[in-house]
């Protein structure tokens, strides 16, 4: 199993205390993720999504349970599983180049190789006449490329990404959609996505993960088979989008009910 | 064109001021002694700002001649006595600071003192200073260093906490190391703050540095006004106060450039 498997995510639960209660986030969680593959994790806000993510980059371990990545025990962060974040995250004092190039200098890269790879991926994400400029002077989508670029400098095997395009107009949002798939398509990246979007899901992954709302299991798991580049408007793919619709739905009414007895008790 | 029409309209209430000033002196409203006329404290001030002695070319160049009036050298030793003074303070404070900021431990262990240090003014040191330095500059130093101690210390301090913990989550996932860390993303996300602390700690120091010229040494601008008074001469105290006051605008001015420039990255800072 584990020969095939590139992350591998074992019985994993994760407890929170949360105002003198224990919330159960993750619950029994299990998932096989091979090299190369798209996976998205699709869930209402509060499914424990981005624990889950935040607990493949290490930033907050699992309760009981193990995720490994070829085979090693994740105990902290690393450079092998980039992160991208919704708010970009990008170091305001930095230029856009020095935002891409900050990974290569921590890993001790030499000047000349630094400066021939971020130039190489600046290029590739239309960045190079912005090299200069600092995040501020950025719109929202040019910031996610400057992010996306910080990562893939890393050379990491895995990216990580938590609702990157989240914060996004429609537009930038598909136009950064298929500049993802280009290099995942080109650089052959095993990704974990998170989104709440249906539709930005079916658009990009392999698989989707449904998970269900506290605590969070994985409610269904759906390979996306449709060939690419997908039409968002065939029947085929309306027809996906109504059935994960109709899952989701039952979560978000969870989600709201929850919501709804929170607030009687307040 | 908006720019020149600001200006000229931020000369018209000082205008208006000195004309007030003058018409009070004209018609012998108030008695000079109490209130010299504008007129009378410009031509003092030109008298201090003025060298004494008549150019000498034996006596070293012609700049250095130009530079020899009374004005320029108590503004040169308070300026020498701020520049010292800040440079001791802040630079004591810019690692406490960082320490505070960045360990919880050692805030725990020094921000009980700092709480209790920090509310008592320069001023109230002046006692002890003169009797651990006696007189001269290391008192007036030791006034003005306490002065920028503070605001840099509270600053630095506030500065390292407020640091967004998403860069330290980045920073953890690009692999940096607890140093690379600490230089390349704690210290550039709180020089906002620090600056702040520089410049309130710099109009801090400029304050001390006019009072500690009255009590521990006998040049400065802060010297020379009350000297001033010991011969009834309000022409000269009032141009020795313009002059604090410019000298002050000026080091501020400079401060606030500065900093804008250093920190162009930063969204606070976007000006036209």
């Amino acid at each position: 199993m584990s020969q095939t498997s590139h992350i591998s995510i074992r019985n994993v639960h994760k407890i929170f205390e949360s105002g003198g209660q224990e919330v159960h986030a993750l619950k029994a969680i299990n998932l096989e993720i091979p090299q190369g593959q798209f996976v998205c994790l699709l869930g209402p806000s509060g499914c424990g999504k981005s624990t889950l993510l935040n607990a493949v980059a290490g930033f907050s371990l699992p309760t009981t349970g193990v995720i490994t990545v070829e085979g090693a025990v994740i105990t902290e962060p690393g450079p092998d599983r980039g992160m991208v974040f919704q708010e970009y995250a990008l170091f305001p004092w930095m230029t856009v180049e020095q935002n891409v190039a900050f990974g290569l200098q921590i890993k001790g890269v030499e000047k000349a190789a630094i400066e021939a790879k971020v130039a190489e991926l600046l290029a590739m994400l239309n960045l190079t006449d912005f090299r200069k400029r600092f995040p501020k002077d950025l719109s929202g989508g040019m910031r996610q490329r400057v992010a996306i670029a910080r990562v893939l400098a890393l050379d990491s095997p895995i990216m990580l990404m938590d609702e990157p395009f989240g914060a996004l107009d429609a537009l930038t949002r598909r136009n950064l959609q298929d500049e993802l798939l280009r290099i995942w398509t080109e650089l052959q990246k095993t990704i974990l996505f998170v989104t709440h979007s249906i539709e930005e899901a079916l658009y990009l992954a392999d698989r989707t993960v449904v998970m269900t709302y506290r605590p969070g299991t994985v409610k269904c798991d759906i390979p996306v088979e449709l060939p690419r580049p997908r039409d968002v408007a065939s029947p085929a793919f309306n027809a996906l989008k109504k059935d994960l619709s109709q899952l989701l739905m039952e979560e978000q009414s969870r989600h709201n009910q929850a919501e709804f007895r929170g607030a009687a008790v307040d | 064109m908006k720019r020149y029409r600001h200006a000229a309209s931020g000369v018209l209430v000082p205008l208006a001021a000195i004309g007030f000033w003058q018409l009070l002196s004209s018609m012998g409203w108030v008695n000079a002694t109490i209130l010299p006329s504008p007129m009378a404290v410009l031509v003092k001030w030109w008298a201090y700002l003025r060298p004494l002695e008549v150019f000498d070319p034996a006596q070293g160049s012609y700049l250095q001649w130009c530079f020899s009036g009374e004005l320029i050298h108590d503004a040169m030793g308070s300026l020498y006595r701020v520049l010292v003074g800040f440079v001791i303070g802040a630079g004591l404070a810019l690692p406490l600071g960082l320490t505070m900021g960045y360990s919880k431990v050692a805030y725990a262990l020094f921000n009980p003192l700092v709480q209790v240090l920090r509310p008592i003014p320069p001023i109230a040191y002046i006692p002890l200073s003169i009797l651990w330095f006696g007189l001269g500059n290391p008192p007036a130093v030791f006034l003005i260093s306490i002065g920028a101690f503070f605001p840099v210390l509270m600053n630095t301090v506030t500065g390292v906490q407020n640091v967004d913990s998403i860069y330290l989550r980045v920073g953890r996932n690009l692999g940096a190391s607890r140093l690379t860390q600490f230089t390349r993303i704690i210290l550039p996300a709180a020089t906002p703050y620090i600056f702040t602390g520089a410049r309130i700690g710099m109009g801090t120091a400029f304050i001390v540095v006019i009072v500690s010229e009255m009590i521990a040494v006998n040049n400065g601008l802060g010297y020379r006004i009350l000297e001033a008074r010991e011969y009834l001469w309000s022409d000269k105290i009032i141009a020795g106060m313009f002059t604090i006051g410019l000298l002050g605008l000026g080091i501020d001015t400079l401060m606030s450039r500065l900093s804008s420039h250093l920190l162009k990255w930063h969204r606070g800072l976007e000006q036209g």
